[in-house]
């Protein structure tokens, strides 16, 4: 291979992101050298074992690709602003969405999410750890080079341009001929081997490590969504790896299971993506709906109205999430029976998921609603998620969903359900958990602009769209003539999707802002919540609880500091204290991670002599994992007695 | 004051996008909400009847929403409110379970009869008047679409005619990569692809042109898959398919594997017989796509060549 086939050229913008690729990277080796920070960087973050600095560590990532998500997203509205755009050629065009999406949903969304779930899940159960913490740090590590393997084909390489669905045969080597698609294959192998290793982690973690007396039905709404959404993990991703598996065999070693000739079946490609895709959809909006349901009741200062509804709906939307994945292609002519079971069984979807939205206004009626940023992203939730929901329904309709499939009409449906769903929680739970992970307020001011800018933004970029795809503009579409009449909406979309950077832009500054100037959390508490990690100080000592806190009701916290006052519902007894067990840092999962890199880059380019030795080497920490008998140390009751004194911050 | 200024900034901006939705509202009249055909108004319809379901719900919780939040905001004066815990309410959990549920019912029934419909040619209101569906073979290949008429003898590339108030039977398929046939005035997409055949229905109510595409993705000519669909009295439609026959150039099987099926956007061609003569695309076990198209070696390779070719 040619050096001039192995980097990208002839584009400045790829230019232009080579140069400051290599500026970032020399810049951040310069500020750790010169700080001398390298020891610190290994001792306290890569080889930590601690849920959550894992989860800050998932949220900087997640936060980093919705900067390259977003960046691309500016990219394709400056083409399509204006008819017959030259801005980007056809073939970058189609790199672009494909990357959009991809990094959209699998290293942004599934991994903010993921993160807040570190940060606050075990804290919600009183626990001290994930069950597991050494496959937590690996979850991370893969999730991050399974990350970094598919954004590098940016510059190395070129990207993949078949879609993030990737549907067969235009992503078989036939008619994606190069690296690109194998980027996308082994990338999102890598990355969901740590997905899947996560929803396993949470499902032990939340099943066998709740405090004392906390029942299935006495834990937070976000530990009953994260439970859930671990059991759709467990079921979902096989699924994609196996498919992935498949399609690699297809384009690396010439297998026929999704090629035409020897009776592959393109088509199946199509069922196993959806088969674990529409699943997915709810893996990343399940966590989103627990932190609305954590949010409401804190700022609304109401316990959850419905509780156990909530529960049901949330276990009916898991269970149908697996029923309905054929609405993804009802055009493709499975006749009239198989198109009217799916039809429905989408359709039902929306009665659990109306309840969910009856019980959050229910909270909210005859609360004392407190206007934090955190609240009015969840406030915002509501009325923007019912406008993508209601739409949803219109195209689980499937005889008029051959009219919408496809088309500018199923974009704006599923980034108003994505966006308002998910990205809103991802905000929301940001402002409400970032006292607890940093010990500082994020700035309310700074906040409440952002809001403002990305919340209107979105609905002026997204609602056009609707209409859009009324009058006939597909998706994905590079650009269109003049004469259709498309171009008065586009522009306002554009202007839109504008405002939703700049809101970006100010929420970035306010992190910046608040770490300099941010008003600092010193009771832990800030917000007055009801479960448990508000218990403890912020950010909290990293065994989290000196003593294991006892439940005997939801809500058990806000009840003890309503019959106590707040002093005695935070005391920790100096007699309780006993040694604590903690797991040790391990750097192997940041080493077996970088093995799986170095060997999926290899067979991204089948070069087997780079694949082959990154393999055996993950082999061979696997062993030297399995024959490790560092089963952690103990925290003396010395120490956790001085910790206690700081972490209160007296 | 403060609160309700936001809550007003919220509507003001929604108005506005309405109002120019209002201003632009001409240029609704187009695409799916301008049905043509009979296929394309049971599927009008149906929107319309879930549009008009979907307005209501949006409604009850926009409503509702705004209640809640004028209501129960914190202000200065409520501060020493202390909201009362209320765990949920078995009767209004049923009624909204229940009308969603009511709701359902309500859109899944027309909705499976129109998928059952449009799965058979459009019946004319009077039975005597039901023509046979003129058979039209739909072959998409990068990054155009070849219609055929066997029963015309005739083939043309990238614009389709259609005599007006006739089922169409648009038999689809693919050389190479999945495409849909959407033809959104006259009625909602299907795919074709490879070694398959799918069958679309439609049918033109008047005499007019409409804007037909492929709306899925296929690579980099996708933007510019796009094909004009003439609806034409029956008599202009016969006239227009014997002059083809007379008059149009003769499609080899060479200039269709080196012109047609080479990854290409191509302008518009007619021809006086059909590429069915020498394959059928719905019946290959393989695609066009041969290693002449990456490498550009052997041109004018045959297509009893491509099956081994592939491998």
């Amino acid at each position: 291979m040619k050096l001039d086939e192995f980097f990208v050229t002839g584009d400045p913008l790829i230019y232009g992101a080579d140069v400051s690729i290599v500026l970032a990277t020399l810049g951040i080796i310069f500020v750790l050298t010169y700080f001398k920070k390298w020891k610190w960087l290994w001792t306290e973050w890569l080889t930590s074992v601690d849920h959550k600095k894992i989860g800050i560590m998932y949220i900087i990532a997640a936060v980093l690709m919705l900067f390259r998500g977003g960046v691309d997203a500016l990219l394709m509205r400056a083409q399509l602003t204006l008819p017959e755009t030259e801005f980007l050629s056809s073939s970058h065009y189609n790199e672009i969405f494909t990357t959009h999406g991809t990094i959209m949903i699998l290293f942004m969304a599934m991994p903010f999410l993921i993160g807040l779930i570190n940060v606050a899940v075990p804290l919600q159960i009183g626990a001290r750890d994930v069950a597991f913490p050494f496959l937590n740090s690996l979850s991370f590590w893969s999730f991050f080079m399974g990350a970094m393997l598919f954004n590098i084909s940016f510059v190395i390489g070129g990207s993949p341009d078949a879609g993030w669905t990737a549907y067969m045969p235009l992503a078989g080597n036939e008619l994606s001929p190069g690296p690109g698609q194998n980027f996308y294959l082994l990338g999102l192998q890598i990355a969901g081997i740590g997905t899947l290793a996560t929803g396993i982690n949470f499902l032990v973690t939340i099943l066998k490590m709740r405090a004392p007396g906390m029942t299935l039905m006495k834990m937070p709404m976000f530990t009953w969504s994260t439970l859930i959404t671990a059991i759709i993990i467990i079921f979902a991703f096989p699924v994609l790896t196996v498919a992935l598996a498949l399609m690699t065999f297809d384009r690396l070693f010439d297998a026929n299971f999704f090629n035409l000739g020897d009776g592959g079946m393109p088509m199946l490609w199509a069922n196993l993506f959806w088969v674990w895709g529409h699943p997915e959809v709810y893996i990343v909006i399940l966590p989103a709906f627990g932190i609305f349901s954590e949010i409401v009741c804190t700022f609304a200062r109401k316990t959850l109205f419905g509780y156990k509804a909530m529960v049901f709906s949330m276990i009916a939307i898991a269970g149908l999430s697996f029923l309905v994945w054929v609405h993804h292609f009802f055009t493709m002519g499975a006749g009239g029976a198989v198109n009217s079971f799916f039809s429905v069984s989408t359709m039902a979807i929306a009665i659990p998921t109306g309840v969910k939205i009856f019980n959050w206004l229910f909270t909210l009626y005859k609360g004392r609603i407190k206007m934090t940023v955190a609240m009015m992203w969840s406030l915002a939730f509501i009325p923007n998620f019912v406008i993508g929901g209601v739409t949803g329904v219109m195209l689980a309709m499937a005889a008029a969903d051959y009219q919408y499939h496809n088309t500018y009409f199923l974009i704006a449906h599923f980034h108003y359900v994505l966006i308002a769903g998910t990205v809103f929680a991802c905000f929301a739970g940001l402002y409400y958990w970032y006292p607890k992970m940093f010990g500082h307020m994020l700035n309310e001011r700074l906040g409440k602009i952002s809001f403002w800018l990305f919340m209107i933004g979105f609905n002026v970029c997204f609602f056009p769209m609707y209409f859009l795809g009324l009058m006939g503009m597909a998706r994905r579409m590079y650009t269109y003539s003049a004469g259709l009449g498309w171009t008065p909406l586009n522009v306002i979309a554009s202007i839109g999707a504008v405002g939703m950077g700049l809101g970006f832009i100010v929420l970035v500054y306010s992190i910046y802002y608040s770490a300099r100037h941010g008003e600092r959390d010193l009771t832990g508490d800030p917000w007055d919540g009801r479960t448990l990690e508000w218990m403890v100080s912020s950010p909290p000592p990293f065994y989290n609880f000196a003593t294991t806190p006892k439940m005997t009701r939801l809500d058990e916290y806000w009840y003890q500091k309503k019959e106590k006052g707040f002093e005695a519902a935070r005391e920790v007894k100096e007699e309780d204290l006993k040694p604590i067990h903690m797991p040790s840092n391990s750097g192997l999962g940041v080493i077996m991670s970088v093995l799986l890199f170095i060997a999926g880059f290899g067979l991204v380019f089948e070069w087997y002599w780079m694949a082959i030795p990154g393999l055996a080497g993950m082999l061979i920490c696997m062993v030297i994992r399995s024959f490790d008998y560092d089963d952690g140390y103990y925290v003396s009751v010395e120490e956790i007695k001085r910790t206690q004194r700081i972490g209160k911050g007296a | 004051m403060k609160k309700l200024q936001k809550v007003s900034r919220k509507w003001i901006s929604l108005s506005a996008l309405a109002i120019l939705f209002l201003l632009s509202g001409c240029d609704l009249k187009m695409g799916v909400l301008n049905p043509q055909g009979p296929v394309a108004q049971t599927q009008y319809d149906l929107i319309m009847w879930s549009i008009g379901f979907m307005l209501i719900i949006i409604v009850v919780v926009f409503v509702l929403f705004a209640v809640v939040l004028i209501k129960y905001r914190e202000r200065p004066d409520n501060m020493n409110y202390e909201p009362p815990e209320v765990h949920g309410n078995t009767f209004l959990e049923i009624v909204w379970t229940g009308i969603p549920i009511i709701i359902v019912i309500a859109l899944s029934i027309p909705t499976v009869k129109a998928i059952f419909d449009l799965e058979k040619p459009p019946q004319a209101a009077n039975a005597e008047e039901q023509q046979e569906p003129l058979v039209i073979y739909a072959t998409s290949a990068d990054w155009k679409w070849i219609f055929s008429y066997p029963e015309q003898g005739i083939e043309t590339v990238n614009y389709v005619n259609i005599p007006e108030d006739r089922p169409v039977e648009f038999k689809l398929t693919s050389a190479d990569s999945m495409t849909a046939l959407w033809i959104p005035e006259l009625g909602g997409q299907k795919y074709a692809m490879a070694g398959m055949e799918t069958t679309l229905y439609l049918q033109a109510d008047h005499e007019g042109t409409y804007m037909g595409r492929n709306a899925n993705f296929n690579g980099e000519g996708f933007a510019q898959m796009e094909f004009e669909v003439e609806s034409q009295k029956p008599e202009e439609f016969q006239e227009w398919a014997d002059e083809v026959k007379d008059t149009a150039p003769k499609l080899t099987e060479k200039e269709y594997n080196k012109e047609i099926l080479k990854q290409s956007v191509i302008g518009r061609k007619s021809f006086s017989n059909t590429h069915l003569d020498f394959v059928d695309h719905a019946k290959q076990d393989t695609y066009n796509k041969s290693e002449e198209d990456h490498e550009g070696h052997e041109e004018g390779m045959d297509m009893e060549g491509m099956d081994h070719s592939s491998h």
